[in-house]
């Protein structure tokens, strides 16, 4: 069985925590249990029907303000799939828990109101989603109920949300008319809608094939742990342990090892269960190699012909995630890009970018909390990298504040500075 | 060859790069472990993440002095098989030393006491890093838990201060006398842990499957007739075929009817359950809407 990691953006009158509500439940994932403590709670609150978004809001603040603030992780399974839902808060200024969301996910849905149609905040989920290099979105068209489940505004909508789209770099892009509350195309193909002639969500969540999302062509291996045992029947063992982000790696493969660009071969590597003949992302491997090189956490194996960028100089897009401070020009910053970590220092900020409407701002002089920008950044060591478009591992990384140990920025890589 | 992982071999191969992550950047890890299947399960995965070399770190039980007596065999088992090295920070002891005061009449736990022995213990051995074996998909406040979760001096989480977590990329950067809680089994459900069991042949406790125990019904929950419980006038015990499908105190962890013998049994039942885990057996979680949030702000597991 796979697994499909989905990112869902909206608020509550967009029916996103209904439609969730009714994927958990008519998967068996609510559980009686839950769907008491959700019911109570309604009635004390007075809410006038069974408020379903009490089911993602864990938090005691959510609670009581009734608001989602953070990001809540729900599971569900059906016969052909696991699926994880990474649920988040759809206003501005949860634009950085929109940006975690998004950051594992294989496919972003994304809700509009079939009575408003496109609207500010549906460009700014679909625009978070090519950011982040989503493969997959979905657009549902929620509440065709009250549109009486008219074709011709599924087909406007859809029309403007492709014209819109076209200025986005989106791979798949899919339309599901729905009604969340009725649950019309949501498991099952609905009667209300016979113009439609495509699956219903779920049959979608289910069949989108994301088998070649990953990146198979170049193989990256990020050295995380050296494995050394010190005493006993290993001793002549040495693995280097780490997670494949890229390619595929097999015993007998001629491969260099960076920043020293030793070359050597790979004489065996082993999975959770012992040896393997191959190796890919996203498997968790230890990899022997023919000659004794010197090798430490944060260096790179990958394959002669095939390497990443290697620099201190480096264009990023960055989310700025700090509420505290901005971030400025010739700041400094803690730097974690795959398993290596460094010191950054911000050399320019290009412009930043108006998450509504794609303008980009040249005069800008700082990003502050929920704002997007380029940059450009200066590192102490040199990192090994892809464009975050050809690879989402080896393309990311996060800043750190030195003094609040907080997290302050998610980065994706554009390239070497020009 | 598809070069596709299953749910469970992906699921695998984040907590191993989760483990060896902390074992990379942290000094002093310790591994929570308290013979319950989540953490016998992230046990066989700490094993693997760093075979053939020994863990690189101890396991660390807290003890309440009411467990279930074969847990407490399975664990000492278990270890010894390993080679591990096993502490234990006794709740009994933080009591004779007057660290805490113990709960009384019926319902009294020392469940909510072992904060204190578990942050005393992380204080004493200096540990930054502590693996737990909870998943997101147990509570609602645990389904907003990052993987890396900050704990402050005073070992509290502030589910509103939570540092964002993206890709892969843990932030465990903290100043001396904080320390991160690590949450490898995240993303894994009920379902996931005992398929992967299954799989993987993992001996658990004898408690987690089908046999016949003296019980009595409080609040709609099974509890066990024994030493750590208290049967008030109106209670009656008798004779049932249980199993647990969670393993806390054994003062207030229920047991389920059940006649789910073999693992593959379990998957069945845990298939077709209509109740949550933790809202079936346990009597911690149902002290109040936010029982879990309120206790894990005070440092509780």
């Amino acid at each position: 069985m796979e697994m499909l990691r989905l990112a869902t953006a909206g608020s509550v009158d967009d029916g996103k925590s209904t439609l969730i509500g009714r994927l958990l439940y008519d998967s068996k994932a609510i559980f009686e249990d839950q769907l008491e403590s959700v019911e109570r709670t309604s009635r004390d609150r007075g809410d006038e029907y069974t408020n379903l978004a009490l089911l993602t809001d864990g938090l005691r603040a959510e609670r009581e303000q009734g608001i989602t603030i953070d990001v809540a992780y729900r599971y569900f399974a059906t016969p052909r799939r696991k699926f994880i839902i990474a649920d988040t808060p759809g206003h501005i200024q949860y634009t950085r828990n929109m940006v975690t969301g998004a950051s594992t996910a294989d496919l972003a849905l994304v809700l509009v109101d079939a009575r408003n149609g496109i609207v500010e905040q549906s460009r700014r989920h679909a625009f978070i989603a090519s950011l982040l290099r989503i493969p997959h979105l979905v657009l549902c068209v929620n509440k065709m109920d009250l549109v009486d489940y008219d074709q011709g505004v599924f087909e406007s909508i859809k029309d403007e949300f492709r014209q819109f789209a076209t200025k986005l770099d989106v791979t798949d892009l899919s339309f599901i008319p729905i009604s969340a509350l009725n649950g019309d195309n949501v498991v099952n193909r609905s009667d209300n809608m016979p113009w439609y002639e495509g699956a219903s969500l779920l049959h979608h969540l289910e069949e989108v094939f994301i088998a070649s999302d990953r990146n198979l062509i170049d193989a990256r291996f990020p050295v995380q742990y050296v494995l050394r045992p010190q005493s006993g029947a290993h001793l002549d063992y040495r693995g280097y342990a780490g997670t494949m982000a890229g390619g595929v790696l097999k015993p007998g493969d001629e491969v260099v090892a960076l920043p020293s660009g030793f070359a050597t071969t790979i004489e065996r590597i082993d999975g959770p269960d012992g040896p393997v003949r191959e190796a890919f992302a996203p498997m968790s491997v230890a990899i022997t190699l023919s000659d004794e090189i010197d090798i430490s956490r944060g260096d790179m194996i990958c394959r002669p012909h095939n390497q990443p960028s290697a620099g201190q100089d480096i264009d990023a897009m960055v989310c700025w995630m700090s509420e505290q401070a901005s971030l400025s020009p010739n700041a400094k910053y803690t730097i974690k890009h795959t398993t290596r970590s460094a010191r950054a220092l911000v050399k320019g900020l290009q412009y930043r970018l108006d998450v509504n409407t794609l303008h980009r701002d040249h005069d800008a002089t700082g990003l502050a909390l929920n704002e997007i920008g380029r940059v450009s950044l200066r590192t102490t060591a040199p990192l090994f990298f892809d464009d975050y478009r050809r690879n989402r591992t080896t393309g990311s990384f996060i800043l750190i504040d030195e003094s609040a140990n907080t997290t302050v920025a998610a980065g994706m890589i554009l390239g070497p500075s020009q | 060859m598809d070069y596709e992982l299953s749910n469970l071999r992906a699921l695998e191969a984040e907590s191993i790069h989760i483990i060896r992550e902390v074992a990379a950047e942290f000094e002093r890890p310790a591994l929570l472990f308290s013979g319950g299947k989540d953490s016998v399960v992230m046990l066989h995965l700490a094993v693997k993440a760093f075979a053939p070399c020994r863990l690189p770190f101890p396991v660390m039980h807290i003890d309440t002095g009411e467990n279930f007596p074969e847990v407490i065999d399975f664990r000492d088992r278990a270890v010894e098989a390993l080679g591990a090295r096993l502490i234990v920070a006794s709740v009994q002891a933080s009591i004779d030393a007057g660290r805490v005061a113990e709960e009384t009449g019926p319902n009294a736990t020392r469940n909510r006491l072992q904060t204190t022995t578990l942050l005393d213990a992380i204080e004493e051995h200096r540990f930054n890093a502590v693996f737990g074996g909870a998943r997101r998909d147990e509570e609602k406040a645990r389904a907003k838990e990052r993987v890396y979760s900050f704990r402050d001096e005073f070992g509290q989480w502030d589910p509103k201060n939570q540092r964002p977590e993206l890709w892969s990329l843990y932030n465990g950067r903290h100043n001396p006398g904080e320390h991160m809680r690590v949450f490898p089994l995240s993303n894994w459900t009920e379902l996931d842990i005992w398929q992967y069991v299954a799989d993987e042949g993992i001996e658990l406790p004898s408690i987690y499957y089908a046999h016949r125990r003296e019980v009595f019904r409080r609040d709609g929950m099974l509890l066990s007739v024994g030493p750590f419980t208290t049967m008030t006038d109106t209670e009656e015990s008798f004779e049932l075929t249980v199993r647990y499908r969670t393993v806390g105190d054994a003062s207030c962890t229920g047991a389920v009817e059940s006649s789910a013998a073999t693992v593959a049994d379990v998957i069945e039942e845990v298939a077709a359950t209509r109740i949550t885990e933790r809202g079936a057996t346990r009597a911690d979680d149902r002290r109040s809407e936010a029982a879990m949030e309120d206790r894990k702000r005070e440092g509780y597991f």
